[in-house]
C-alpha cells in the first residue's frame, strides 16, 4: 500500500529504541560540531571581535544573550509541537522530547534574562527594567515553570504527559496575545530615562560571530534535547527487553538471562 | 438548539442553585476582595493623591486573586461526590455543559466583584470618571479570567495540592487580562479614549469562550480517566 509506505518513517520515529539507536550514532558528531562551533564563536566574539563604541568591551555578552534568547523561544514551541504529536498520534516518544524540552528551555530563559540583567548594569546603569522584552521573558519562564510543576504534579506517567501537553498548547495560543499586550503595555508607560543604546543595525565584524554562536546554540540546543530524551528514554523504558540487554553489555559483570 | 445543548441550561441552573444553597462558600471571594483592598491604604499611606495613582492597578490585582480563589473549588466538589464523572458520561456536549458551569461561576464571583468595585474605587480615591470603565472592565475581564482559571482548574482537579500549582499555571496566562483591563479605567482617568483597551479585553472574551472550553473538556477527560 502506497500510503502505507509513505507513513513508515513516521511510525518508525515514534519507536524509542529506534530514537536510541539512531541517535547514538549521531551524537559524536554532533558532540564535535557543538564544540567547534561554541569555541570557534566564543574565541572570535570575546576577543577578535572589535569593541563596541559606546559600550566597549560589555557588549560581548551579546554573543550568549541573543542565541540563549533564540532558543528559549524557539523551544517553547517544540515542546508545545512534541506535546500536540503526542496527543494527536498518541506517540511516546514526542511525550519524552517534550518533557525534557522543559528544563533544557527553563534554563534557557533563564540566561537570557540572567545575561541580560548583567548587560543592563553597565549599559543602563540598572540590573531590572520592566521593559516589554525583559517581561515577556519573564513570563515565558513562568510559563516553562508550569509545564515543568505539572509534569510531576501526577504519580501517573500517562496523566503527566497529557496534562502538560495541553498546558503547553494553550500557552502557545497565548504567547502571542501575551507578546503583544506587553508590547503594547510598554509602550504606554515607556520610561523616558532608558534607551537601547546599541543600534539595530550591528557591523559585520561584530555581527559574524554572533552567527556563528546563534548556530552553534542551536546545535548544543539539540544535543542537549538528545542527550535529555535519551535518559528519558532509558528511564521510561527500563522494562523493556533492549534496555535490559543494553545494560548487561554496559556491566561486565552483568549476569546475561 | 443544537442538540445536546441542553447540558448548558442544566449545568447553568444546577450550579446556581448549589450556589444559592452554599451562600457563605460564595461571599468569601467578595469579603477577601473588600479586606485586601482596605490593607493598600495602611500599607502604603492614606495618601488619597497617591491611592489615586495606584488604585486602577490595585482594584485590578485584588479582583484577579479573588478570582483565583474562588477558581480552584471550580470542579473540586463535583470531583470529589463523582458528579464529574457523570458529566463526562452524560449524552450533552462536554464543551457546552462546562461553558454553563463557568457562566454560572461568573455570576456568583465575577459579577458581585463588578458590582462592588466601584465602592472600593470610592474608598480608594479613585476619580469619578474612573469608576463606570472600572465595571465595565471588570465584567468583561473577569469573565476571561474565570474562563481560563477553569483550564487551570480542571487539569490540577485530581492533585491533593493543586491550589498552588493552580497560580503557578494559570497567573501567566492572566496577564493579558490585567494589563488592558489596568489600562482601560487609568485611560479614563488620565481623560482619554477608554474603549480602545474594552475592546480588546472584548475580542479575548470571544476567543476565551471559543477556546477554552475544548481545552476544559480534553483535560477533564484526561484526568477523570485515572
Amino acid at each position: 500500500m502506497a500510503s502505507g509506505r509513505n507513513w513508515n518513517w513516521f511510525h518508525r520515529m515514534g519507536s524509542p529504541r529506534w530514537f536510541y539507536e539512531t541517535t547514538g550514532r549521531w551524537l559524536p558528531w554532533l558532540w564535535v560540531l557543538t564544540l567547534g562551533l561554541m569555541l570557534t564563536g566564543l574565541v572570535w566574539g570575546l576577543a577578535f571581535a572589535p569593541q563596541d563604541a559606546k559600550q566597549g568591551n560589555s557588549f560581548r555578552i551579546i554573543y550568549l544573550h541573543v542565541p540563549a534568547s533564540f532558543l528559549a523561544l524557539a523551544g517553547y514551541y517544540l515542546m508545545a509541537i512534541a506535546g500536540a504529536i503526542g496527543l494527536i498520534w498518541k506517540m511516546k516518544l514526542s511525550y519524552m522530547v517534550m518533557k525534557s524540552a522543559a528544563p533544557i528551555g527553563a534554563a534557557l530563559t533563564f540566561i537570557a534574562l540572567f545575561t541580560g540583567a548583567v548587560w543592563g548594569k553597565p549599559t543602563w546603569g540598572t540590573y531590572w527594567v520592566w521593559d516589554a522584552r525583559i517581561t515577556s521573558m519573564l513570563i515565558l519562564l513562568f510559563l516553562y515553570l508550569g509545564v515543568l510543576a505539572l509534569q510531576y504534579a501526577f504519580h501517573s506517567q500517562e496523566t503527566g504527559n497529557k496534562a502538560s501537553a495541553i498546558l503547553a498548547l494553550v500557552g502557545t495560543v497565548n504567547i502571542p496575545i501575551i507578546y503583544k499586550s506587553v508590547d503594547w503595555w510598554y509602550t504606554l508607560h515607556q520610561p523616558a530615562t532608558i534607551k537601547f543604546t546599541s543600534a539595530p543595525s550591528m557591523h559585520p565584524d561584530m555581527f559574524q560571530p554572533l552567527l556563528v554562536m546563534i548556530v552553534a546554540m542551536y546545535s548544543f540546543y539539540a544535543l542537549a534535547l538528545i542527550l535529555h530524551t535519551r535518559v528519558e528514554i532509558l528511564r521510561r523504558e527500563r522494562k523493556a527487553s533492549w534496555v535490559r540487554e543494553l545494560a548487561l553489555q554496559a556491566e561486565p559483570g552483568g549476569v546475561a538471562q | 438548539m443544537i442538540a445536546g445543548s441542553q447540558g448548558f441550561a442544566g449545568y447553568l441552573r444546577r450550579d446556581l442553585l448549589l450556589a444559592y444553597r452554599r451562600r457563605g462558600e460564595v461571599a468569601s471571594p467578595l469579603i477577601f476582595f473588600v479586606l485586601v483592598s482596605t490593607l493598600i491604604p495602611l500599607g502604603i499611606s492614606p495618601d488619597s493623591a497617591r491611592l489615586a495613582e495606584l488604585a486602577p492597578g490595585i482594584i485590578w490585582v485584588m479582583a484577579l486573586l479573588a478570582t483565583l480563589l474562588s477558581t480552584e473549588t471550580l470542579f473540586a466538589s463535583d470531583y470529589q461526590d463523582g458528579s464529574l464523572e457523570q458529566l463526562l458520561i452524560s449524552p450533552q456536549l462536554l464543551a457546552l455543559s462546562v461553558l454553563g458551569k463557568i457562566v454560572a461561576h461568573w455570576l456568583v464571583t465575577g459579577l458581585p466583584l463588578t458590582m462592588v468595585s466601584p465602592l472600593i474605587g470610592v474608598m480608594l480615591s479613585l476619580p469619578a470618571e474612573g469608576l463606570l470603565p472600572l465595571m465595565a472592565s471588570l465584567a468583561l475581564g473577569t469573565a476571561c479570567l474565570s474562563l481560563i482559571g477553569a483550564v487551570g482548574a480542571a487539569l490540577t482537579v485530581s492533585l491533593r495540592k493543586g491550589g498552588l500549582l493552580l497560580s503557578v499555571l494559570v497567573i501567566p496566562l492572566y496577564m493579558p487580562v490585567i494589563i488592558f483591563g489596568s489600562a482601560a479605567v487609568q485611560a479614563a482617568v488620565d481623560g482619554l479614549n477608554w474603549l480602545g483597551p474594552l475592546a480588546v479585553l472584548g475580542a479575548m472574551l470571544s476567543a476565551a469562550v471559543a477556546l477554552c472550553p475544548l481545552a476544559i473538556a480534553g483535560a477533564l477527560r484526561l484526568v477523570s480517566n485515572n
